[in-house]
């Protein structure tokens, strides 16, 4: 009997999954139940951004709470849509599930809104929220003594709705709206400390120079519709990403010989290249490092900056429309060049910088131009799989600058730090864990896979060698300037002020950085050649262990030049900033920054010179001050926009002012005109009338005495009058004889 | 002196008696019994030129003479319960009957 319904039980065990989760071969499944819950994801931490919004300044720990429970709720979805996923890529094909629904119509317009489950979003909505919940954690120790605490976890809350609703959403225009609401809240977070004017500067920059590149995107969304009559990417057939749209499309030429595809793509590009930072629109990144560190972290490293490459990945169908096998398209062509000159341009410059983030920002820069590489070379899952392990060790990167930052009493400029491994011991392991991910270490880190696949792609790009010698040089100045970074910081001698004592921070700032760094290194496994893990699933393909992947011809070879570019720029860099101790040059001022609380590292001359500077100074000097971009865009398009503001400003004052006045001038001379006439005429006359009225009223309140006699009087005279009327007519008329 | 010329006499006497009272007279009750004289004058007029009137002299066949003062006595003794109703409210408020105190209602 035991027995019995033991092996029963052992059945349904064996069969329950199968029954709840039927094998889906075909590309779009059944919408199941967590595919309609998706939805939650972005709502719950946009619905306690709005309670925290109502909570007065000092709840801070129910602030906290509400965010990170809300993130937390968020996370356990998205593991649950993960491992759906998961599920029915085992049983077969991953599945793409979606769910749309009509928004409005207008005429026979259909305008339809949706969201999607695919492998894709899937991995997208585990890293963000599982990043972001580390961030949220870090932030209770980082902003514990800001008196805005409330204020942060509120715009944080939003933050994650908005990017977790840019993940799930099927629909272009819902994309676009949260891609909204994510700019606002980093125009909100940069411009967190808005009392500093460089923080309020660097905000508003952030947002108009994102909003170039969201012009571009809006005028993309509005031609696909006007062209496709959707904006839905899947739609059992009718999306925009789908054949049939995309055959309309390649066939409707739109310019210069270009298909609306190419066009459209190259529009849709360039909203991506605002939002991360690719050339020419890169410049708000760096400034954006005004904002708190976890800021930097979560939303200009790991998650927000990288919205622009998932861009990309998921209208992939129209990037890469009308390609011939093992060829490419323009747009492709465009964002590899691109990406690439924007790994370069970004790897170059954060050489010559001293503030600690801005280093970090302008790799997130060069880093997010290798991912568009990964994704115009080398498919969707060769950029997905840089922007995920980049997430982590970015993260972890800025967490540990964050780190540092606090525990020098908020110096940023590596020139007054040094000789922080004693004095920040988990911090140490943890940066240089990053440091070593980032330069794309061998073997043991994940950067190193996810980049030697970019690599490896760009090699065997059939378009073009240069984007790959790009990234070859570009991954040498990485693994340069975070050595310089990493010795500037940790080895050497303190160099800042005799009053500040660095410290560890608290663990609460600490195990998020810990766990950043085990991801930093194990993340890896899951894109080696040998068991591509990542690229399989992203691509719902089945997977094999096959260590034959590695005696492909080229591969190792390359691999080999790789490893070497790395071990080139770190020695390099060992060689020249950390084989003698850098200490303060005898007779410069020390800087006491402890005293000046709050004030601009950048503003106050620091006399150490670099090593590199004495040799090649003009060069260093262009680095320095980052290819002079910002210059010359003050020189170019902001003077042209001082000078079209100033006209505008001229016209709307002498001319449609002066209009404007001319017209209420005349129209006050109309209205005195009438109030006068209203004033003598019209009221006198009603004046004069409510006179009699009073007057008349005067004289019958006299009859009315309320004397009944008196009326009885009245009534009988009137009676008597009328009787004798009645007799003298009666007379005259004959009828009566008297 | 015809009968009917007679009747018409004492009526526009008992009117006149009627009048007078009410006009003449302070309290409201002999102002309503001279109200009641009026109308009972009335009534008597309604009688007399139905009993002579020329269609149905000596006949009496129609009754719409004596119907018409048959009503007119049942609103008449309404109205009377009515009046007396009012002065006998007023009274217990202001312990008077007297018309020329009543000014209340004056304007």
């Amino acid at each position: 009997m035991i027995a019995c319904s033991a092996s029963l039980f052992a059945n349904w065990l064996a069969q329950s999954p199968a029954a709840e989760f039927p094998p889906d071969m075909i590309a779009e499944g059944a919408t199941s139940f967590i595919v309609r819950m998706l939805w939650l994801i972005p709502a719950i931490p946009m619905v306690t951004a709005g309670l925290i919004a109502l909570l007065k300044q000092p709840r801070r720990k129910t602030a906290a709470t509400l965010a990170i429970g809300g993130l937390v709720l968020s996370l356990l979805l998205s593991i649950m849509a993960f491992s759906h996923v998961l599920n029915s890529w085992g049983h077969g094909a991953a599945t793409r599930e979606v769910v749309n629904f009509n928004w409005f119509d207008l005429g026979t317009t259909h305008l339809q809104l949706g969201w999607i489950l695919d492998p894709l979003a899937a991995v997208m909505l585990v890293m963000v929220t599982f990043v972001g919940l580390l961030i949220f954690i870090y932030s209770t120790g980082y902003m514990a003594h800001d008196e805005n605490f409330t204020r942060f976890f509120c715009f944080l809350s939003l933050f994650a709705g908005g990017m977790l609703g840019v993940l799930i959403a099927n629909s272009l225009l819902l994309l676009f709206m949260c891609w909204e609401i994510v700019g606002l809240t980093s125009y909100l977070l940069i411009g967190f400390w808005y009392q500093k004017p460089s923080a309020a500067a660097a905000a508003k920059k952030a947002f108009l120079t994102t909003r170039v590149g969201d012009i571009f995107f809006l005028l993309g969304i509005v031609w696909l519709f006007a062209q496709t009559g959707t904006l839905l990417f899947y739609n059992h057939g009718f999306g925009a990403m789908e054949p049939t749209a995309l055959a309309t499309l390649l066939a409707q030429p739109a310019a210069l010989g270009l298909s609306a595809a190419t066009v459209i793509g190259l529009l849709i590009f360039a909203g991506a290249a605002g939002k991360s930072g690719q050339l020419p629109l890169h410049v708000w990144l760096p400034d954006a490092m005004e904002g708190p560190t976890p800021v930097s972290a979560l939303i200009h490293a790991a998650t927000m900056v990288a919205a622009g490459v998932y861009l990309v990945a998921r209208v992939y169908p129209l990037m890469s429309a009308g390609a011939a096998p093992g060829g490419s398209t323009v747009s492709l062509a465009v964002i590899a060049w691109i990406g690439a000159l924007t790994a370069l341009f970004g790897a170059l410059v954060a050489v010559a910088q001293n503030d600690i983030k801005r280093i970090l920002a302008y790799s997130t820069i060069s880093q997010l131009g290798y991912m568009m590489v990964g994704l115009a070379v080398g498919g969707v899952a060769v950029g997905m799989f840089h922007l995920i392990t980049h997430a982590f060790f970015k993260a972890l990167l800025f967490l540990g600058a964050g780190s540092v930052i606090h525990g020098c009493h908020e110096e940023q400029d590596i020139r007054r730090m040094g000789h922080l491994r004693k004095a920040m011991p988990v911090t140490f392991l943890t940066y240089s864990v990053g440091m070593l991910a980032l330069s794309g270490f061998p073997i043991f880190f994940s950067g190193f896979w996810s980049k030697d696949a970019i690599i490896g792609a760009a090699h065997s790009w059939p378009i073009s060698q240069g984007p790959f010698f790009l990234l070859i040089i570009g991954a040498l100045l990485t693994a340069f300037y975070m050595t310089r970074q990493v010795a500037y910081v940790f080895f050497g001698g303190w160099r800042g002020s005799h009053h500040t004592h660095p410290h560890e921070s608290p663990t609460v700032m600490t195990l998020p950085l810990s766990i950043l760094a085990v991801f930093a290194v194990g993340l890896g496994v899951l894109g080696t050649p040998a068991w591509p893990w990542f690229t399989s699933f992203i691509e719902s393909k089945f997977l094999i262990v096959d260590m034959q992947a590695f005696s492909e011809p080229g591969l190792l070879p390359l691999m080999g030049f790789a490893i070497l570019l790395v071990f080139v720029g770190i020695g390099l860099g060992w060689y020249l900033y950390a084989r003698k101790p850098i200490e303060v040059p005898v007779g410069a001022p020390v800087h006491d920054h402890a005293q000046e609380h709050g004030d601009e590292p950048e503003d106050t001359p620091c006399d150490l010179k670099d090593v590199l500077e004495s040799p090649a100074p003009v060069v260093w000097k262009w680095l320095a001050n980052r290819l002079y971009f910002d210059e010359l865009y003050a020189a170019t398009v902001l003077r042209w926009y001082a000078a079209l503001a100033w006209v505008s400003d001229w016209m709307d004052r002498r001319v449609w002012g002066g209009i404007v006045a001319g017209v209420s001038n005349s129209f006050r001379g109309l209205g005195l005109a009438n109030k006068s006439i209203d004033s003598q005429w019209i009221d006198g006359t009603f004046d004069k009338g409510c006179e009699e009225l009073v007057t008349g009223g005067g004289a019958l309140a006299w009859l009315q005495a309320g004397r009944t006699p008196g009326y009885l009087r009245t009534l009988t005279m009137g009676v008597l009058v009328l009787a004798g009327l009645a007799l003298i007519v009666g007379a005259a008329t004959g009828q009566v004889r008297l | 002196m015809n009968p009917l010329a007679a009747y018409l006499v004492v009526a526009a006497l008992v009117f006149a008696i009627g009048l007078a009272i009410s006009l003449t007279r302070r309290n409201a009750i002999l102002v309503l019994i001279g109200i009641e004289l009026m109308l009972n004058a009335a009534n008597l007029n309604l009688i007399a030129f139905w009993r002579f009137s020329p269609h149905t002299a000596g006949h009496g066949d129609g009754l719409t003479g004596m119907m018409f003062a048959i009503f007119s006595i049942a609103v008449a003794a309404a109205e009377a319960a009515v009046g007396l109703g009012l002065i006998i409210a007023y009274h217990r408020h202001t312990k008077t009957t007297d018309l020329d105190a009543m000014t209340r209602m004056k304007g």
